[in-house]
């Protein structure tokens, strides 16, 4: 049993954590948040050159440090600690993992880009009537002689503002809800035909309504024809990786409570005495902690066959959504009057917390997957 | 026991009914429905013409200007406005400041504060809380030191500073409590005092809040000169007015009513969106299950009002059962914004405020109750903080109802 990092792991995570702290402080992210372009693309550059971050979780025949779902975790976790809105999340867990498990062609000097820092990706597959089922898709691809043509409306498309490409799913077969035909396609958002909607996202990030109008996309740019499962399989990634920056999110929300306690003074005493507040702040704690499990849990066994892997970050999200809501609610609850207000960095970890639960799916969701696989799959 | 309506008190339903079908205004109907953010002649526009019916101040007595209703009626009229999704009436004035002025006030202040109370003419905010006395209010320092002004009258000159002041940025005058007696013990040198907010050494400074909102302030008060005969009762005892009008604000705060009209609204929005199996979101189980758990406290609630409400028709003021209400009350309409968020799905996420909405209509963005849903989640939030955080009210049941 071994639940330590490698070297190079706690290299990264000092790196990166070294980095934040100097240049992401609060008031820079909030100057981040409020610019025109929404993220800073120099910090982008920096994550490439500099920190060398963005290879950390790819191969080193990829270009890569040679690292995986761990190093993500890593990175991710300390993203959520500085609120980090630069898109590693679509860029270099999604991108990255379509381009690791696809057999895509093009997946090398996708990679590249990637890695290097001039490739940035947003992943298009919700849309407006599917919720949560990203099998649910009105997006259509049509063969065109060697191409495709693509129809359809993604909704909030995180990090589609800064993106140079995206990764859409479209039906190129079956019907709306099929498990068959899920088509996955990567296309350079410059093509004529594409149409955004960009709008802020109530956590600070920055998202596109992404509308495809006859969109004529090369034959190249299909990464799978029937890639439901490979959906499946990175979007369970991308949700461990959530899971990792809710653990930074959950810690920053449980430590600023504890030392706001401490400090605040009411009825002659710092508030921190109470017993009842007490008690609240030792359930955040479990709280945190147990989402720590689950997540370690889940990176893990993405390495799983599909079913078992599936379970585990479903679990895992199933116990991340509550902790995000009870730790983030009694967050708010301990600062009192200051928990509301938006000048305290408090409210904006709670903000991102609240859109965490629902990300990748609800807790509901989650539960009613994980039953599925639990008890029907059994029977 | 009865809990039937009599025949004179349907009829008075539907007097109502007709009433706020007839004269309530359509322009805020609209903004309302636009979700556009309220001015303060917004707030007013209903207010006025309640004022001008008598029926501001469900539970004033006549004799100052209410309508003299009973408190079945004064239950169907919340029914009724809930339903009808009117504007809520400003509470620091109706529900706070004017009892403790027709209870405590020489007949000089009720004459001077309760008609213009009524008609909306003084817009009321209410100065309690200090960055140093939240939850122990009694700890405040504003200090008003009494001397004698060159026109030979008595004077306060208050000094100190307010925050949380909701709603301050239109307000004309504010109620604080202040300190007269430094020496005193801590809840005995403090009195109640009316501020025209327009003396000069007033100044309000707002307060963002999580939201984006624009709705509390901070409120600095420095030499501000206070003509004695603007205190309510009597120097020193300014506590008995403030516990007074507390245990009136908490009874307020449970909203009863307007939380049944929000958990129809979610019944409304959650059959016309989608579930993850296709099919109305009504239908999935598990959300299907929380809106009925959430049905059934709010009824256990409603009926823990309604012994309330007849317990006060009895001649009982609202005691410590207040906190009560406000810890379950404030509890539903926080899991209400909940619900409503989760029904939102994906489209919880984008933000507003500030946003060019117009101009584009060709594409917008998610379905209409979804761009208030995060920003209304957030902001209720402030529901277990305010009037008394339902901490201190759980410790008030412990001390006043439990003998702990
Ligand atoms: C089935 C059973 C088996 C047991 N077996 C053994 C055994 O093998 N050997 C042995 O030595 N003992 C044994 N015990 C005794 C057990 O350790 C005591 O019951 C326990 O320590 C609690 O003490 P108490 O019953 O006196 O409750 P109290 O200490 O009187 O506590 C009563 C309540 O007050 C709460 N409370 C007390 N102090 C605080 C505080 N500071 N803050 C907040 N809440 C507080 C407690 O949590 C509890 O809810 C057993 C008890 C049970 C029920
Ligand atoms: C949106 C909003 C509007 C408001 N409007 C007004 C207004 O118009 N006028 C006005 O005067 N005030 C207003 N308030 C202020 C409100 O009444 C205070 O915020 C409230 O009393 C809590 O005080 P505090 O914020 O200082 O929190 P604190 O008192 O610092 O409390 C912080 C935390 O400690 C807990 N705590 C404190 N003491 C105890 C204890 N003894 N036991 C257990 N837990 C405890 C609290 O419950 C809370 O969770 C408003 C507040 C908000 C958020």
């Amino acid at each position: 049993m071994d639940f330590n990092f490698t070297e190079e792991q706690s290299m990264v995570r000092d790196t990166v954590a070294s980095f934040l702290a100097d240049k992401y402080d609060f008031e820079t992210r909030r100057k981040i948040v409020s610019s025109d372009s929404g993220w800073r693309a120099d910090y982008w550059k920096a994550f490439a050159e500099e920190l060398g971050i963005l290879g950390a979780s790819f191969s080193e025949e990829l270009g890569g440090l040679g690292g995986g779902a761990v190093d993500n975790m890593i990175i991710m976790e300390e993203f959520g600690k500085a609120l980090v809105i630069e898109p590693y999340l679509g860029t270099v867990v999604i991108g990255g993992g379509f381009m690791k498990h696809s057999g895509y062609a093009g997946a090398a000097s996708v990679i590249e880009g990637v890695v290097g820092g001039t490739t940035t990706i947003a992943f298009a597959y919700a849309e407006p009537q599917a919720r949560y089922t990203w099998r649910d898709l009105k997006t259509t691809a049509k063969k065109d002689g060697g191409g495709w043509v693509l129809n359809g409306h993604k909704a909030v498309v995180v990090g589609a503002p800064f993106a140079t490409h995206l990764i859409v799913t479209a039906r190129t077969g079956g019907a709306q809800r099929d498990a068959g035909g899920v088509g996955v396609f990567l296309v350079d958002k410059s093509l004529p035909g594409i149409v955004t909607r960009d709008y802020p996202t109530v956590d600070g990030n920055r998202a596109s309504e992404v509308y495809f109008e006859n969109v004529s996309v090369p034959a190249d740019a299909l990464i799978a024809e029937d890639g439901l499962a490979l959906v499946d399989k990175v979007i369970d990634e991308a949700t461990a990786a959530v899971g990792a920056e809710a653990v930074g999110v959950l810690r920053k929300l449980h430590e600023g409570t504890l030392d706001y306690a401490k400090q605040r003074k009411q009825f002659g005493t710092a508030i921190a005495n109470f017993q009842v507040l007490q008690h609240r702040m030792v359930d955040m704690f479990i709280e945190v902690e147990q989402s720590v499990s689950m997540t370690y849990m889940a990176t893990i066994k993405l390495e799983e066959d599909a079913a078992e892997r599936a379970k585990a970050v479903s679990a895992m999200k199933v116990r991340i959504g509550r902790a995000c809501k009870f730790v983030g609610q009694n967050a708010i609850q301990i600062h009192g009057g200051m928990g509301m207000t938006d000048e305290l960095a408090i409210g904006h970890y709670f903000k991102r917390a609240s859109l965490i639960e629902g990300l990748f799916g609800s807790v509901d969701h989650h539960l009613k997957r994980y039953e599925s696989l639990s008890f029907d799959a059994a029977a | 026991m009865n809990l039937d309506f009599s025949p004179e008190d349907l009829a008075f339903r539907d007097e109502v009914r007709a009433f706020i079908a007839e004269n309530y205004p359509a322009g805020l109907r609209e903004k309302q429905e636009e979700g556009e953010e309220m001015a303060k002649e917004d707030f007013l526009s209903w207010h006025r013409v309640l004022a001008k019916k008598g029926w501001v101040a469900p539970a004033w007595p006549e004799k100052y200007g209410g309508p003299g209703w009973t408190s079945v009626q004064r239950y169907i009229w919340s029914e009724e406005t809930a339903r009808a999704d009117c504007v809520p009436i400003l509470p620091f004035g109706i529900n706070m400041v004017g009892p403790v002025i027709y209870t405590f006030g020489t007949p000089e202040q009720k004459e001077r504060f309760l008609p213009p109370t009524l008609s909306g003419d003084i817009w009321w905010s209410q100065g309690y809380s200090e960055p140093g006395a939240g939850s122990d209010l009694a700890s405040l320092k504003t200090k008003a030191e009494r001397f004698t002004g060159d026109d030979g009258k008595e004077y306060y000159l208050v000094n100190g500073q307010k925050t949380w002041t909701t709603l301050a940025q239109h307000g004309d005058w504010i109620f604080c409590l202040v300190r007269t007696d430094p020496n005193a013990k801590i809840q005995e040198g403090i009195s109640f005092l009316l501020i025209d907010m327009k003396s000069p050494g007033v100044t309000v400074r707002p307060i963002i809040t999580l939201g984006g909102e624009h709705e509390v302030n901070e409120v600095w008060l420095e030499n501000v000169k206070v003509p004695v005969e603007n205190r309510i009762y009597e120097e020193n005892k300014g506590w008995t007015c403030a516990k007074f009008l507390l245990a009136h604000e908490r009874s307020g705060i449970a909203g009863v009513a307007r939380s049944k009209r929000g958990i129809e609204r979610i019944r409304q929005i959650a059959s016309t969106e989608l579930g993850d199996d296709g099919a109305a979101l009504i239908k999935d189980p598990m959300f299907k299950r929380k809106v009925a758990e959430l049905e059934i406290d709010l009824t256990a609630l409603e009926y823990t009002e309604l012994r309330t409400l007849a317990g006060e028709a009895a001649g009982k003021g609202p005691g410590p059962e207040s906190s009560l209400l406000k810890i379950k009350g404030t509890e539903i309409q926080q899991r209400i914004t909940e619900l409503v968020l989760e029904a939102a799905g994906h489209y919880g996420a984008p933000y507003f405020r500030g946003f060019p909405t117009d101009g584009d209509n060709a594409h917008p963005i998610g379905p209409d109750f979804a761009h208030r849903a995060a920003p209304t989640y957030f902001n209720v939030r402030k529901t277990s903080i305010y009037g008394g955080s339902n901490e201190i009210q759980r410790n008030i049941i412990a001390k006043m109802v439990l003998g702990l």
